[in-house]
């Protein structure tokens, strides 16, 4: 039976382990490789590494940085930040990442993942999308650390991209983000329903019932988090943590459809 | 020593440091001179079939690779498109396979896949070894789960190839060996204990 993928994403800012709240104020966390280290002990399903100040500085994606967490990583590696073009993206897969993810390139330059997908294959082409409730109703896709608008609507651009030859769609709710008070079920269903790709969703979750309540909703479906598995208790005491084996089949089998 | 084929796609370092935890010396190989002791192969892979077929065939080293597997019977095992090269052709391009193993490559039917989620394959799958168990999955015949990540499936032209399965919208074979070569489709590099399991073995055969 294929399972749904429990993810912890690691954002990362100034070579540091960084936490937002609505994509804001940074909270250093740590050590990301320290981070990868403990997510290999703990057998995570899955990572996502975001570089979160890469594209917004515009400058190149940190290579020596990625190859040092590829190296470490005894579980797929999604990496993302920075990524403009087909070379930054075949240079990133050359230092042993498993996907790529783009974001602000792919809503910019939507050909980038068609080109990309044609070399390494749809499976590794991850486009993410940060978006934002609109102040009278339905969601606009935002970019550059949810500072620029793009006017676009996510359920079409992720339709788009299904048919560019994307292989994943990660929806990253920028009003869920770091609240911890559960995912955005309206929106994720939204998405779910206009695309046949695995979908990723990220912003919300505040403890493992969140998950599981998504588990329950979508059946397959990657359930990644930040907070919840670098923060503990109710003072938000940095600690690195995520289910063990035992703890993720149950709550799997709990939550499966029939 | 086991030999890691580094033409430029998958991940070597992976494998690399799987092998140092076990301590089991291995060197990564990027042309003819750097096969010479190999006596043991990997080749890995990521990415879609024609490029890594042209990267393979440019690299310099498949005139080696075909004297040390086909001729030496050097154990070798594709993962991933590394398996999918092994066969004669696939779906997802025009450049001809290795042709190691009777095989094509097909896509995934998704009229079969009765979930939201269509392709890709994506995630953690049981893996069912076939009986007689192949050596490959010594201590895996009980519990076995490994991380996917593909459009395409290896169809095995010759049944007693086929050595496990999995399923996606009904069984696939996930694992196959013929003679010295052997291919899995998952990544056994990024699968926890149960990789390092099969990777261990691999190095026993």
């Amino acid at each position: 039976m294929l399972r749904p993928r429990i993810i912890p994403c690691l954002l990362v800012k100034n070579k540091g382990l960084v936490k937002t709240v609505n994509f804001d104020h940074p909270k250093y966390v740590g050590d990301p490789i320290n981070a990868v280290r403990i997510f290999n002990e703990k057998q995570t399903d899955e990572l996502m590494v975001l570089e979160i100040d890469a594209s917004a500085e515009k400058r190149e994606p940190d290579y020596k940085m990625i190859e040092h967490w590829a190296s470490e990583c005894r579980m797929p590696l999604s990496y993302g930040g920075g990524i403009k073009n087909i070379d930054q993206a075949l240079r990133i897969f050359s230092l042993g990442v498993e996907k790529v993810a783009l974001s602000s390139a792919a809503i910019e330059n939507p050909k980038l993942i068609s080109e990309i997908a044609t070399q390494v294959g749809s499976q590794s082409v991850v486009v993410v999308l940060d978006v934002k409730k609109k102040l009278f109703g339905g969601y606009e896709v935002h970019t550059y650390n949810g500072k620029k608008h793009t006017g676009k609507n996510p359920v079409d651009l992720a339709k788009q991209f299904e048919d560019l030859g994307a292989g994943e769609i990660v929806i990253n709710s920028i009003d869920h983000d770091g609240v911890m008070k559960g995912y955005d079920l309206a929106l994720i269903e939204k998405v779910r329903k206009a695309i046949t790709l695995p979908l990723t969703v990220l912003g919300g979750a505040g403890s493992l019932k969140d998950i599981g309540e998504l588990i329950k909703k979508f059946g397959v479906i990657g359930a990644a988090a930040g907070s919840l598995f670098v923060f503990k208790g109710v003072y938000k005491a940095v600690l690195i943590n995520y289910p063990n084996p035992e703890e993720k089949d149950i709550l799997i089998r709990n939550n499966q459809q029939a | 020593m086991i030999a890691i084929i580094d033409y430029g796609m998958g991940n070597i370092r992976a494998f690399a440091n799987v092998y140092k935890k076990l301590d089991i010396p291995i060197t990564i190989a990027r042309n003819e001179a750097d096969l010479a002791d190999a006596t043991k192969i990997i080749l890995p892979g990521v990415g879609a079939f024609d490029h890594a077929m042209g990267k393979l065939n440019q690299s310099g080293m498949r005139p080696k690779l075909e004297e040390l597997v086909i001729e030496k019977k050097t154990p070798v095992i594709g993962i991933c498109v590394g398996m999918q090269m092994l066969a004669k052709s696939s779906d997802e391009g025009q450049l001809p396979g290795l042709g190691w193993i009777d095989a094509t490559v097909k896509k995934f039917d998704i009229t079969k896949i009765h979930s939201t989620t269509r392709l890709p394959h994506m995630g953690w799958n049981d893996v069912t070894p076939l009986q007689p168990l192949n050596h490959l999955f010594d201590g895996l015949e009980k519990e076995a789960k490994f991380y996917f990540l593909h459009s395409y499936y290896f169809a095995c032209n010759q049944p007693a190839d086929d050595i496990a399965e999995a399923d996606y919208g009904g069984p696939f074979s996930c694992a196959v060996n013929h003679q010295n070569i052997f291919g899995v489709q998952f990544h056994p590099e990024k699968s926890h204990q149960y990789g390092v399991k099969l990777l261990e073995n691999f190095s026993k055969l």
